[in-house]
């Protein structure tokens, strides 16, 4: 029997069942939201005991990387990912995620050569290039006032 | 005998005297839970990392199906076994200290197949009165090997499968001589079977395995069906590995293309061994241990108390290593056949 190979590819996207993007984009939106209303109380709270615009920024952030690193050691984090999707996984909370992660699963093969080695296998392409185009785009804004834009 | 382009039919069908299982508790909960040898609810298996705890599973399920037979490993002349890590050391690590000269096998989630497959035909050419056949699989160690680390947070495809942890072990020896005393009724006779080939339809999504694997599967039942001039209705039932609810489609389009209908008698081990809507499985169970569990616990029982007489038994496996989809290659499939029946 022949199958044309470009033809069997078209047929299993139409038989392979997929997510609801309706519903995988409102589950997103309300924890999204959820999770930023949540940093924004952390915020408005130290901001009110004093602290500077900026330093209750960090310490917010600290406050859900520090959250979003018990919760995946406990094996919680990636329960809630099921369903909220990128509502956690954008934020912060999933870039924690995305380095704890490794570190827990790597961490039978050593301090070097597991952990050391293996802890941004998921971050290090965002780190990365994250990392060059800030350089680039930097270097663009340099020029722009240089060349007085 | 040879049979047609790529089968063996047996003159004197060796026979299945022994079978075990052991799978992890989510399997156990599973809608065929009941009929595992053991249910391991620690899925580290007592050990410090996941591949010795796969090591484990495997030394056990030997152990045990050693002890259904009422043999030690030294009655076993050879054994076939596999697994889905790198360099198959959840085998070679497992089942060392059983001291059994060992071929190290790996066809993917088809391990099952081509153990019995190969060790089936050694023991009907004469080569070994009694071999044994084993492979496993563990849902930490695959993720590990072949995807993310357990606690990444990501949404799985509804497509993907779910590896199943646990392994399956059968005994097969030579029927002339075997004894049936004690009421030692063998499982099944094996009476012919079926290689595959390696079929790559330049698929590839890693995450929908079942659409990898599907045109393996019925390359390989196509092909059973001609090299033993046979038709479905000889078979009670058709039983593939793990191609899942997206692979099971595509099977039965492809083979009712072909002008046999398969949806009747068509079973998937992976879709038994696992409740996909309640289980949170999505397409069902794979890896090596889907096909062999229930093989050991669900298939050969009922072959051994005649509710099925004769069954196609194709594990299907996915070719694909992590190098090879990082670096842009297909997803091949093969499907190993093996013709089991009722004593």
């Amino acid at each position: 029997m022949e199958v044309r190979k470009d033809q069997y590819n078209a047929y299993v996207t139409a038989v392979t069942p997929v997510h609801s993007v309706a519903k995988n984009t409102m589950y997103a939106f309300l924890s999204g939201g959820i999770v930023c209303t949540l940093g924004e109380f952390v915020m408005e709270y130290l901001k009110g005991r004093g602290a500077e615009e900026q330093a209750a920024g960090v310490w917010t952030l600290l406050l859900l990387i520090f959250v979003s690193v018990v919760l995946t050691g406990l094996n919680i984090f990636q329960k809630i990912a099921r369903v909220c999707g990128a509502g956690v996984l954008v934020p912060i909370t999933g870039f924690a995620n995305s380095v704890a992660s490794p570190a827990l699963e790597y961490k039978a093969e050593g301090q070097v050569f597991g952990i050391g080695c293996r802890i941004f296998a998921i971050a290090g392409p965002v780190i990365l290039y994250g990392t060059l185009a800030s350089g680039a785009l930097g270097t663009l804004y340099w020029l722009g006032t240089v060349m007085g834009l | 005998m040879q049979a047609g382009k790529s089968s063996v039919q047996f003159d004197k069908p060796p026979i299945v005297t022994a079978a075990a299982s052991i799978v992890g508790e989510k399997e156990g909960k599973g809608p065929i839970g009941n009929c595992f040898d053991q249910i391991e609810p620690d899925p580290m298996f007592g050990k410090k990392s996941w591949e010795e705890a796969e090591s484990e599973l495997q030394r056990r399920t030997a152990e045990v199906c050693l002890s259904k037979a009422g043999l030690t490993p030294e009655d076993i002349r050879y054994l076939f076994a596999g697994d889905l890590l790198g360099q198959i050391v959840a085998t070679s690590f497992g089942v060392g200290s059983l001291e059994i000269p060992m071929f190290g096998l790996y066809g993917a989630c088809s391990t099952m197949g081509e153990s019995m497959v190969l060790g089936s035909m050694t023991v009907g050419a004469g080569y070994a009165d009694r071999i044994m056949a084993m492979a496993s699989s563990h849902f930490a160690s695959a993720e590990r090997q072949f995807r993310f680390p357990l606690a990444y947070g990501n949404q799985r495809p509804l497509s993907s499968t779910w590896t199943v942890t646990g392994c399956g072990s059968v005994i097969i020896e030579k029927a002339d001589g075997y004894s049936m005393e004690n009421g030692n009724m063998p499982l099944a006779k094996i009476t012919g079977i079926t290689c595959g080939k390696v079929v790559d339809m330049q698929f590839r999504d890693s995450m929908n395995m079942g659409a990898a694997m599907a045109m393996a599967a019925v390359d390989t039942i196509l092909q059973n069906f001609r090299d033993f001039a046979v038709v479905p209705g000889c078979y009670d039932k058709i039983i593939t590995g793990d191609l899942g609810l997206t692979g099971r489609k595509i099977l039965c389009d492809f083979t009712e293309q072909a002008g046999y209908d398969l949806k009747g008698i068509h079973m998937d081990c992976g879709l038994r061994i696992f409740d996909c809507e309640n289980q949170d499985t999505h397409s069902g169970g794979s890896g090596c241990g889907c096909s062999a569990a229930t093989l050991c616990g669900y298939i050969l029982p009922r072959l051994q108390s005649r509710e099925w007489k004769k069954v196609l038994f194709v594990p299907t496996g996915a070719l694909l290593s992590p190098v090879s989809f990082n670096e842009g290659r297909s997803v091949p499939g093969i499907a190993h056949a093996v013709v089991l029946e009722s004593i």
